[in-house]
């Protein structure tokens, strides 16, 4: 579990008075978190750093009447959340327009390649510079809404409350979305990683 | 199609993972694991797919550049050298 999120603490009276050097310690904490999901939902490294630079302007605006009913953290996921899909879809409303709630669909046509055990794959292929970038690939088919419950939650590791008050669901709705989104990705990889097992151990030829 | 059994345990790997399901669920889920060769691959390759991405997720590190921009869009530059 990702500690980072959590275990730096703040004194919420030092920022509301605008302590500048807390402030700075603050953005030290969460900057690189924030701008990873930033870039998971935009997929451009220009807009995710507006996002970034936006959700510090606002939050240092907002602070001073910030009245801790949810974790700093939690609070600065849901204005960089914010930012990012306002961005979003102001950048490409008619992607969001066609989604649905998605992972919902049966995808039965590779089944067999689902129940393949691939954890016996040598660390150094599953995470080779190829298998990374499918990583990148797949967790970007995830429709946004399961992509982002899935990445608060197991990558930035939140809990599934902070998930929820940081995306504005319920706690239910987390869990179901977190789900869809294990056992897609799941899906995914298996088809991926089933390929590489098949050209294990000398096979190079096409 | 997965047997009717399997796919309603199916709903609950993902609590079970977390740690957060029902006990009583738990051992109902642990005893068919015990037979049930496709959902323990379920379970591995899911546990593994999780692993995977905090590994590579945790390892994108923000670009130093961007950090320092944001410090000086923040009128922070003063900080800039402390980084934690």
């Amino acid at each position: 579990m990702n500690e980072s999120v959590s275990s730096p603490t703040f004194s919420l009276e030092a920022l509301r008075n605008g302590d500048r050097k807390e402030f700075a310690r603050l953005v030290d904490a969460f900057s690189t978190p924030i701008y990873r999901l930033a870039l998971r939902i935009l997929g451009d490294p220009q807009d995710a750093e507006d996002v970034l630079q936006e959700t510090f302007i606002r939050a240092l605006s907002a602070l001073p009447t910030f009245e801790g009913r949810s974790s700093l953290s939690t609070w600065l996921y849901r204005i960089a959340v914010n930012e990012a899909l306002m961005m979003l879809r102001r950048r490409k409303p008619e992607t969001l327009l066609n989604e649905n709630d998605g992972g919902d669909e049966e995808n039965s046509d590779n089944e067999s390649n689902y129940l393949v055990d691939w954890c016996c794959l040598p660390e150094e292929e599953l995470l080779s510079e190829e298998a990374r970038q499918f990583l990148d690939q797949a967790i970007a088919q995830l429709p946004e809404n399961l992509r982002l419950v899935f990445w608060l939650r197991d990558v930035e590791g939140l809990s599934i409350k902070e998930t929820a008050e940081a995306l504005g669901l319920s706690e239910t709705n987390v869990k179901t979305r977190l789900l869809r989104a294990r056992l897609r990705l799941r899906e995914l990889l298996s088809e991926y990683y089933y390929e590489r097992m098949g050209m294990r151990p000398e096979e190079d030829a096409p | 199609m997965p047997p009717k059994k399997c796919q309603a345990l199916l709903s609950q790997l993902s609590e079970y993972v977390d740690g957060s399901l029902d006990p009583r669920l738990c051992k109902v889920l642990e005893r068919h694991l015990k037979t049930c060769k496709n959902c323990r691959v379920v379970l591995n390759t899911m546990r593994k797919t999780i692993d995977l991405y905090r590994t590579v997720g945790e390892s994108e590190e923000m670009p130093s550049e961007v950090r320092e921009r944001l410090f000086h869009r923040l009128n922070l530059s003063e900080y800039l050298r402390k980084r934690p």
